[in-house]
């Protein structure tokens, strides 16, 4: 009996290391829902201690998809979202589900593939042509799949090309935009990538290179939206406006235009918010 | 913040989910296994059939029953009570992996004091055992299935990434654990990390199994 | 020695549709050791774990010291407590010998046994075996073990379940020998099963038979191998009974 009581005080033990973290203090959170693009990059890691710091609040990042991230705003299960789909942003703001949406910045996104470039597509500057010469070609092409921004992106060149795009060639890889870009190297396959990710990954070591880029349908704003408070008494909104706030303002717009100047000698992101162009002008 | 304290963090937050989820499903399921290998009641078939259902349920699937339970748009989220906790948080993914191990813990108690001679509760009865004392009795005689149905239940949710994906959300400091870390520097292609970070893993499961059988076999055997 | 301890009245007991046992009437004295004969399957075992309130009755009354006492699940602790019964397949623990022959002592809350442990196991001939796990016994030392667990107990009432069955004779004796001596000094009662009508009539105060679940006759021991009065006793005891 005093064996299994040793093996109970063990357990016991365990949950003593158990005990759900304490908070710390009594911060307010900021639950941020936001594309994988955002974090992977290492924007949010390089930006956010900033605000942290100043303005007494944690900051927790759930990385989705565009889709599932707007969907976390439409449950109200975030404070804020910062996201890349503009006409689904729209229809977000429209229904409600939203009270204040701000620009924040763009990247663009590119036509990355294997230094061969078995389609030919290298060096032209439309995208919907080059995504047309692919699927002529039957060349591998994977996408994210995931009903992301970049997904979305992806399905507006398709839709632009006139091509439905299915066959043996396609791969719908259903996975964030590091993992894509993994893949399209070890298979050797085209995929359409926003800038800020695959620089940094070519940092590490993938062999893809830019194909197409420039075309205006590659363009890819973020912008930062205030869930509704009326969904529901949890949602921080008084946190959420400071956070817009500090994110659309000249300092931080000015952080932004400095990330990954040090690192890839071209910034990543470039500021768009409402209060940069006007003192731009 | 160094790249130690990073993983430290993430091995500690993994101990304390995991831990917390398995001292809750051994509190409830080595009580359930009892119930349903000693006790003969109506409606037990169609629990123990549960039971293994559970055993092998997906933990994605717990995974995305748990947020639908807790989102604020759901049945439990939307009461806002303060005891039921958040998504993304470790109390989310605690009560996932809660789910996920109960069913294994029960179902391998369960099997552990099934197995045990029904003669021997009567003879303990016989020697003057209260229910309690003849219960623990059995459970004693079933002690290495029992240790058994614990490490199952920890192997079950220390690897798994389903759930506390979908429920935790890889919050950096917060709810980002082994097995989530992992999936993301993989898809980041930070294989060094997250190949250490298999590897601790890896280590976690193994020591974690080792000691129960050691416990087993040195003070358990007589 | 006269005062009537068990007094079972209109006791049944069936499983299934099946009633194995029906015993009208049957009292048992304190300290008497009763020994019921009779062939497999006619409810002997049954009536031992119904006087040792392990299971209820199907109808019926049994009175122990007095108090109507229904077995069971819901049986008080401290009647279960006086009495204590060795099974004819000896269940011993996951332990050591001695943590088994401690084991009802720990139940009852008692610790610091080691010494009265040793000391009935040199009663039982197993001073040597103590460290040794239990289940790595041969079928008649584990039988002793079994046996010296019941003892240490003292119970009020020892309840034998063909206790010696299977055994060779040198373990017989020894067994046989332990029972008297421990109702000589602490007036035990016991009630003993057996397959064997010389082991009843060396240890029976009375004999009971059995058969097909009701008895048939009580007597002592003399009476009852001397002079049956029922035909079927007096067959029985000849050996002429077939079954």
């Amino acid at each position: 009996m005093r064996n299994l009581s040793i093996f109970i005080a063990f357990l016991v033990f365990l949950a003593g290391c158990a005990a759900p973290p304490p908070p710390q203090a009594d911060a307010p959170r900021l639950l941020l829902a936001t594309t994988t693009s955002t974090r992977d990059s290492g924007l949010l890691d390089f930006l956010l201690p900033d605000f942290e710091q100043s303005h007494g609040a944690f900051v927790d990042v759930v990385a989705v998809g565009t889709g599932q991230a707007l969907k976390l705003g439409e449950d109200g299960n975030a404070d804020v979202l910062l996201v890349h789909a503009r006409a689904r942003e729209d229809d977000f703001m429209a229904a409600g589900h939203g009270v204040r949406r701000e620009d924040v910045m763009y990247n663009d996104f590119v036509l990355v593939g294997p230094p061969d470039d078995p389609a030919g597509v290298g060096g032209g500057g439309d995208a919907a042509a080059a995504f047309a010469r692919i699927a002529q070609v039957g060349a591998p092409f994977v996408s994210r799949g995931d009903d992301s921004g970049t997904h979305t992106k992806e399905k507006q060149v398709w839709a632009k090309a006139g091509i439905d795009p299915v066959g043996g060639w396609y791969v719908s890889a259903g996975q964030g935009m590091g993992a894509v870009l993994t893949m399209a190297d070890e298979q050797k396959a085209y995929t359409l990538s926003d800038r800020a990710t695959f620089l940094a990954r070519t940092l590490e070591g993938t062999h893809l290179e830019i194909l197409v880029e420039g075309d205006a349908i590659l363009f890819n704003p973020y912008g930062v939206i205030a869930v509704n408070p009326a969904k529901n008494p949890q949602i921080n909104n008084q946190v959420a406006n400071q956070f817009i706030d500090w994110l659309i303002s000249v300092q931080t717009q000015e952080r932004i235009k400095a990330f990954g100047v040090a690192e890839f000698g071209q910034p990543l992101f470039v500021p768009d918010s409402q209060l940069w162009r006007e003192r731009s002008q | 913040m160094s790249l130690d304290a990073a993983l430290l963090e993430i091995v500690l937050l993994s101990l304390r989910v995991s831990g917390f989820a398995l001292l809750l499903s051994v509190l409830l399921g080595i009580p359930a296994g009892l119930l349903l290998g000693l006790r003969r009641f109506p409606g037990r078939r169609l629990a123990v059939a549960a039971v293994y259902t559970g055993m092998a349920f997906p933990p994605v699937v717990i995974g995305l029953f748990v947020y639908l339970l807790l989102s604020r748009n759901g049945p439990l989220g939307g009461l806002a009570l303060p005891f039921i906790p958040s998504l993304f948080t470790p109390q989310a993914m605690i009560l996932a992996q809660t789910i996920l191990a109960f069913p294994l813990v029960a179902g391998f108690t369960m099997a552990a004091v099934g197995g045990v001679d029904p003669a021997l509760r009567v003879q303990v009865r016989a020697l003057g055992a209260s229910h309690w004392q003849a219960t623990w009795a059995v459970l004693e005689e079933a002690r290495g299935g029992v240790v058994a149905a614990v490490a199952a239940g920890f192997g079950g949710i220390i690897s798994e990434v389903g759930a506390v994906m979908i429920v935790g959300g890889n919050i950096e400091h917060r709810t980002r654990v082994l097995t989530t870390a992992i999936v993301l520097e993989t898809g980041k292609g930070n294989f060094d990390l997250a190949i250490a970070l298999s590897l601790v893993l890896l280590g976690l499961a193994f020591s974690a199994n080792f000691l129960i059988v050691y416990l087993q076999g040195r003070s358990f055997d007589p | 020695m006269n005062e009537i301890l068990y007094a079972l009245s209109g006791v049944t007991k069936a499983y299934g549709r099946r009633t194995v046992l029906a015993v009208d009437d049957l009292t048992i004295r304190r300290g008497e050791t009763l020994a019921v004969v009779g062939p497999s399957g006619a409810g002997k075992s049954t009536l031992l774990r119904l006087l040792n309130f392990l299971e209820p009755a199907a109808t019926g009354t049994i009175s122990f010291g007095g108090q109507t006492i229904v077995g069971g699940d819901d049986a008080p602790l401290a009647v279960l407590r006086r009495i204590t019964t060795v099974f004819q397949r000896p269940v011993l623990l996951k332990r050591t010998v001695a943590a088994n022959v401690a084991y009802g002592l720990g139940l009852r809350g008692q610790r610091n046994t080691q010494a009265v442990v040793a000391k009935i196991l040199d009663a039982v001939g197993l001073s040597h075996l103590a460290g040794e796990k239990a289940r790595s016994l041969s079928g008649g030392e584990a039988q002793r073990v079994a046996l010296a667990r019941a003892l240490v107990l003292h119970p009020d009432v020892l309840l034998l379940d063909e206790p010696t069955a299977n055994l060779d004779p040198a373990n017989v004796a020894l067994i046989e020998q332990a029972v008297a001596q421990m109702c000589r000094e602490q007036g035990t009662t016991v009630v003993f099963v057996t397959h064997n009508l010389f082991q009843a009539r060396r240890m029976g105060d009375r004999v009971a038979l059995m058969l097909d679940g009701r008895l048939v006759e009580v007597g002592d021991t003399d009476a009852f191998f001397e002079h049956p009065v029922d035909p079927r006793t007096a067959a029985f005891v000849r050996g002429e009974m077939v079954y």
